[in-house]
């Protein structure tokens, strides 16, 4: 076993993990922040995206002892319990930005990942070469493409990054 | 995956002391490909030596008239890094090539010359380029370095620490990636290096990347998409798959190397 402290959406987080546990894991079967989905589990879907130190990255090809000492932010981090939802959430429900839902929370970590990369005015070209590592198996893309554009305009006036 | 013991050495000579102790160690750096490999239990390494905690290993910078990159510098950081766009764009779009963006903020350019996928990016802008791998005991050059499929001279205890890039004159990658792995099908790095030319071949080739000395001297005589008017690549040699036949891959080589003279000229 190995001992982890990980700061997860804020809140530090100490455990006694076997090593072999994917971040994934720990985040939904430890910590029952089962937001994170896990979909294809070999680093294609992108269901499984979170933030590691505010970078986008596959959590079911992360150790969870590779994230020790490190933070790490989920879709239950983007904005607090009962608060108003994060911009990029609220332009996925305005824009029908999901069906089944299922790859939702992986797209929004890389929409919200995309826009700290790349500002609010994104091409619609922009967004759907960086949606390469995100798989949609309704093929709803369209209003996907849609919604990242629509959040990250209104991410430029929200407190919430 | 089948248990280990997971070790985080915080320097170069602790990670090789730890592969010395440890037999059937393996590196781990971003995890991109082995993580994947574990799982399918293909591989179980009994101990992980996780390199992705030691200082300066991931460091970009300019030594003379060499761009050095750091083993653990990922495919994002090599890709956005100001250094490299200027002095060797063809690596930094290269590297921005390589899977998708979550990906890129882990995979790590030392853990793909050590892997040496025969569909990697990286083989081949070290072959072209004439780069030198530096590791924790030699010097190598990329005909030394890479052996074949997934084989390299690594030895068990070795750590590659390094890469360095002589600078090009000129230099260009063009990848037609696999539609659905989005590996290179084929990839062609050319580069114009002060002394000769180099045309080097990613996922095409059986054992692994590869040059291709006919286009090399005609390049040579005149750097020109031209210069390749009428040569082909043989296809014996070259993979055939579900993805694409021998033949297929020697077309798109062709192809390939006068598109990427072609994005060379037009960058200087």
């Amino acid at each position: 076993m190995a001992k982890i402290s990980i700061i997860v959406n804020g809140n530090p987080v100490n455990a006694n993990v076997d090593p072999r546990t994917l971040l994934v894991q720990f985040l939904r079967e430890n910590l029952r922040l089962t937001g994170t989905h896990v979909g294809c589990d070999t680093s294609q879907c992108g269901a499984c995206v979170v933030h590691l130190d505010g970078k986008a990255v596959k959590s079911c090809t992360t150790l969870a002892v590779m994230a020790d000492g490190h933070e790490v932010r989920t879709i239950e981090g983007l904005a607090a319990d009962g608060a108003p939802l994060h911009p990029m959430q609220e332009a996925f429900r305005e824009h029908h930005g999901l069906q089944c839902g299922f790859c939702t929370p992986g797209m929004i970590m890389t929409a919200v990942d995309l826009v700290h990369r790349k500002g609010h005015d994104l091409s619609d070209h922009t967004i759907r070469e960086e949606l390469e590592g995100n798989l949609c198996r309704c093929t709803g893309y369209q209003n996907i493409v849609q919604s990242i554009a629509a959040g990250a305009k209104a991410m430029a006036n929200s407190d919430l990054a | 995956m089948y248990e280990f013991k997971y070790h985080r050495p915080a320097t170069v000579r602790q990670a090789a002391n730890l592969l010395v102790k440890n037999e059937d160690a393996k590196v781990i750096a971003g995890g991109h490909t082995l993580l994947p490999v574990m799982k399918q239990r293909l591989a179980s390494p009994p101990h992980l030596v996780d390199l992705s905690h030691i200082e300066g290993l991931d460091g970009i910078e300019m030594k003379g008239r060499s761009l050095v990159v750091g083993a653990t510098a990922t495919h994002h950081a090599v890709a956005t890094s100001a250094l490299v766009g200027e002095a060797i764009p063809a690596l930094a779009e290269l590297a921005g090539l390589i899977g998708d963006p979550a990906v890129r903020h882990k995979g790590t350019i030392g853990g793909s010359l050590a892997n040496n996928d025969p569909t990697a990016d990286y083989p081949a802008a070290c072959l072209a380029l004439g780069a030198t791998i530096v590791t924790n005991k030699r010097r190598l050059k990329p005909e030394e370095f890479f052996q074949g499929l997934f084989t390299t001279t690594l030895e068990g205890d070795e750590i590659i620490t390094k890469v360095m890039f002589p600078v090009p004159k000129k230099a260009a990658y063009i990848k037609f990636r696999n539609q659905a792995s989005r590996y290179a099908l084929v990839g062609v790095f050319v580069a114009k290096r002060p002394s000769d030319v180099r045309v080097a071949v990613t996922g095409a080739g059986s054992e692994g990347v590869f040059r291709v000395t006919a286009f090399e001297e005609a390049l040579k005589k005149r750097f020109s998409p031209k210069a390749l008017d009428g040569l082909t690549v043989p296809a014996t040699g070259l993979n055939s798959d579900l993805h694409g036949s021998a033949e297929y891959r020697a077309h798109l080589i062709a192809v390939l190397a006068r598109r990427a003279v072609e994005a060379a000229t037009a960058k200087s």
